[in-house]
């Protein structure tokens, strides 16, 4: 399995649309037709039922990025666009891989998890199913740490982002919060 | 008060104003052709699906109302990817309906059916598979806003059959039409930000060697007016792109008429040498540009655009204004008269001179054939725009005839020149010209076109002979593809492969007259004028003529694909 570091040419683009058939078609077509690679994609209803948040990683330089994003809020389902610079953002992902762990390496892989604080999901004989969730970074040093062991399946869910949440500057935080 | 789907969608259409709608019937949109037998609406019934949309592009061109087309599921609905495609890249509002299996049906395979919302999701502004018949009046009236408002563009409703018909319960519905419009993510920007505006206003009055780059956008948003004040008040000189030709008379003085890879000499090297561009509805196309690195490299670009994407996609603006192209010059001359202009500006004595010089020195020019020989297609067109009445309405197809029209005709209104320029559709001609003369009943309408373009939708002549349009077709027969030709030629060491379509076979004339027209053939110089002025005083059908050309004509000056503007060729080995 080859996966790309989390690299500065990542952006990822929180976009909200429209909960209505077609839409996620709409935008991964748009990404298709322009030629950009969409690196990972996770989509899911909001707390509003009438809307879905599509979180996209886009593997662009900054010059067609913003092309895109043009190109992306032309479509009439496509209600908001937030880029998430990285140190902006908060990013999630999860992971699931099941491994292959004979009796000598299986306390390792435990171990692994452990240090990791994911969790052991399903054990059988000789295969273990583990989770992990974490910032994407985090998960690619768990994927390459578990690549010493036999990987039977991997599969990452791309990651979810909100930005986050700007705290006041210094000199204003002894004022009481009004809230 | 209660009604079904189909009579609904027929309302909606009369209450969006829709005065005529050109289509075809078939099974899946049957029982919406039932409730037009009892509307005020026309119908034009085509004779192939893609002329219909043509005739809806050509329509909409005319009269700046959105045109409609109205098609069945399946092969109705494919032959009109073409149309969709072409109203897209050239931003014509349009609405098309097509026909559905009925919703339980679909996804099975079913006789007839296809997925055109997948198929035209790229090349649609917008498009929806209704599914319930109450929501065909939104639909309906949201198509009709999205159509029309922002850049203009196609738009799709694919209606299935079981929510408009009548002996099906789930086309029942109590009738409403929505008073608004409710779109969360569209809401396009048509004012443009004062600080830019002041900002662009300050560039140009500082400028030395402007040239306004006139785009389509200035005809969508009805800007002529607006454009020609702004040119007269900067004594700006001004260039029109093939999709705004008309929208400053081409005899105007400022006028430098076309630019692009079949540009004049000057307004091509104009904007090469231009120190600042007024971008204003035009959006950088390749076939303007040339090779993009080397064009207009000391050109400060203004840039407004009703499309904010249009900013910066192919060449950085200076200033960039998103906004309708008539309310941001309006906006401008505003802000320049607050500025001192036009008193204000530097002397541009020398670029004038400059441009005037060019004028003189690279006309268009061509030899005129020797006796005997075939006729040149500019003659016929020079010929042709010295007998018809100034306001009358040019459609062209695509290819040399297109470019020779576009260079020879003296366009003096806007809304008088209907072509594919985006799409370069072949065949656009014919079936566009019945639409703009649907729409404009009182202009007279002349379609250019080429024997090879004339081959693809000809048969929309049976339409208009039969429904009583009496356009007029002028083929510019050189028995070529011919601009295909002109390549091999120029670029393949007159290899010529696949090109050749013979001046006879078809017999234009007799085929012609097969669909109702009346046909004439024109083969020496000395009949084009008798031939123009009898199709001229033909008014009860349409009227083709076979002018019989001459295939070494080139089109020039030419800027050959991937050269530089300043590599600009004036004529056969010139440069």
């Amino acid at each position: 399995m080859n996966l790309n570091p989390s690299g500065k040419r990542h952006h990822i683009l929180s976009v909200l649309v429209e909960n209505k058939p077609g839409v996620l078609a709409r935008v991964a077509g748009l990404f298709a037709r322009r030629g950009y690679n969409i690196f990972s994609l996770a989509v899911a209803p909001t707390d509003d039922d009438s809307l879905s948040r599509i979180t996209i990683v886009v593997d662009v330089e900054s010059a067609p990025l913003e092309q895109i994003v043009k190109q992306l809020d032309k479509l009439i389902n496509v209600v908001a666009i937030d880029e998430l610079a990285p140190g902006d953002a908060v990013e999630r992902e999860l992971l699931l891989a099941t491994v292959a762990v004979p009796a000598d390496t299986r306390g390792q892989v435990i171990e692994l998890v452990g240090v990791f604080e994911g969790r052991v999901l399903s054990v059988g004989y000789d295969e273990i199913t583990v989770s992990l969730e974490g910032s994407p970074r985090k998960l690619d040093d768990f994927t390459e740490l578990l690549g010493n062991y036999g990987v039977v399946a991997l599969q990452r869910t791309g990651r979810v982002a909100l930005p986050r949440i700007r705290r006041r500057s210094p000199e204003l935080s002894a004022v009481p919060d009004a809230s | 008060m209660k009604t079904n789907g189909g009579s609904a969608l027929i309302k909606s259409l009369e209450l969006e104003g829709v005065d005529v709608i050109f289509g075809l019937p078939g099974g899946a949109i049957l029982p919406v052709y039932d409730p037009i037998l009892d509307s005020p609406i026309r119908h034009i019934l085509v004779r192939h699906e893609q002329g219909a949309g043509h005739m809806a592009e050509g329509y909409a061109q005319a009269t700046g109302r959105p045109g409609v087309a109205m098609v069945t599921s399946g092969p109705g609905a494919t032959n009109i990817v073409t149309p969709l495609a072409d109203a897209y890249m050239d931003s014509i509002p349009m609405v098309v309906i097509t026909g559905q299996v009925p919703t339980a049906a679909i996804g099975t395979d079913a006789f007839q059916e296809v997925d055109i919302v997948g198929i035209t999701r790229g090349i649609t502004k917008h498009n929806e598979l209704v599914t319930e018949a109450a929501d065909i009046p939104r639909a309906i009236r949201e198509a009709f806003h999205i159509a029309t408002t922002g850049r203009p563009g196609p738009v799709l409703v694919d209606i299935p059959k079981d929510i408009v018909d009548p002996t099906n319960p789930r086309s029942a519905m109590e009738w409403y039409w929505p008073e608004s419009v409710d779109l969360r993510g569209y809401d396009p920007v048509v004012e443009g930000d004062p600080a830019l505006i002041e900002a662009a206003a300050r560039l140009i009055v500082a400028s030395e060697r402007p040239v306004i780059y006139a785009g389509g956008g200035i005809l969508k948003a009805r800007g002529a007016e607006a454009l020609r004040a702004l040119a007269e008040l900067l004594d700006i000189p001004v260039v029109t792109t093939l999709m705004a030709r008309g929208a400053i008379p081409d005899d105007h003085p400022l006028c430098l008429g076309m630019p692009g890879m079949h540009g004049n000499y000057t307004a091509v090297t104009s904007m090469q040498e231009s120190d600042l561009l007024i971008a204003l509805g035009s959006r950088f196309d390749d076939r303007v540009t040339g090779k993009l690195d080397g064009f207009a490299p000391e050109a400060k670009i203004i840039h407004v655009d009703i499309d904010p994407a249009e900013l910066g996609k192919v060449r950085r603006p200076d200033v960039g204004i998103t906004g309708d192209a008539r309310l941001v010059i309006e906006e401008l001359i505003v802000a320049l008269k607050g500025l001192g202009a036009p008193e204000v500006q530097p002397d541009r004595a020398a670029w004038k001179q400059t441009i005037s010089g060019w004028q003189e020195k690279y006309p268009l020019t061509y030899e005129q054939s020797d006796p005997g020989e075939l006729l040149k297609p500019q003659f016929v067109l020079e010929t042709l725009r010295d007998n018809t009445p100034e306001d009358t309405i040019v459609a062209s197809g695509v290819g040399q005839h297109q470019m020779f029209a576009s260079q020879y005709w003296k366009f003096r209104h806007p809304y008088t020149w209907i072509n594919s320029g985006g799409a370069g559709t072949m065949g656009f001609s014919v079936p566009a010209a019945i639409g703009a003369k649907v729409g404009r009943p009182d202009r007279m309408v002349w379609a250019v076109d080429g024997d090879g373009c004339f081959q693809m939708t000809a048969q929309e002549l049976v339409t208009a002979a039969a429904e009583r349009i009496p356009v007029k077709v002028a083929i510019l027969n050189n028995a070529y593809l011919g601009m295909v030709r002109q390549w091999q030629e120029m670029f393949y060491e007159e290899r010529y492969s696949e090109v050749y379509l013979s001046p006879d076979l078809p017999d234009y004339k007799m085929w012609a007259e097969a669909m109702g027209c009346v046909g004439m053939r024109v083969e020496s110089p000395e009949e084009v004028l008798p031939a123009i002025e009898k199709a001229n005083s033909i008014d009860d059908r349409p009227v083709v003529i076979d002018f019989r050309t001459d295939a070494r004509e080139k089109v020039f000056p030419m800027v050959p694909a991937g050269r530089t503007n300043s590599e600009i060729q004036i004529g056969p080995g010139e440069s």
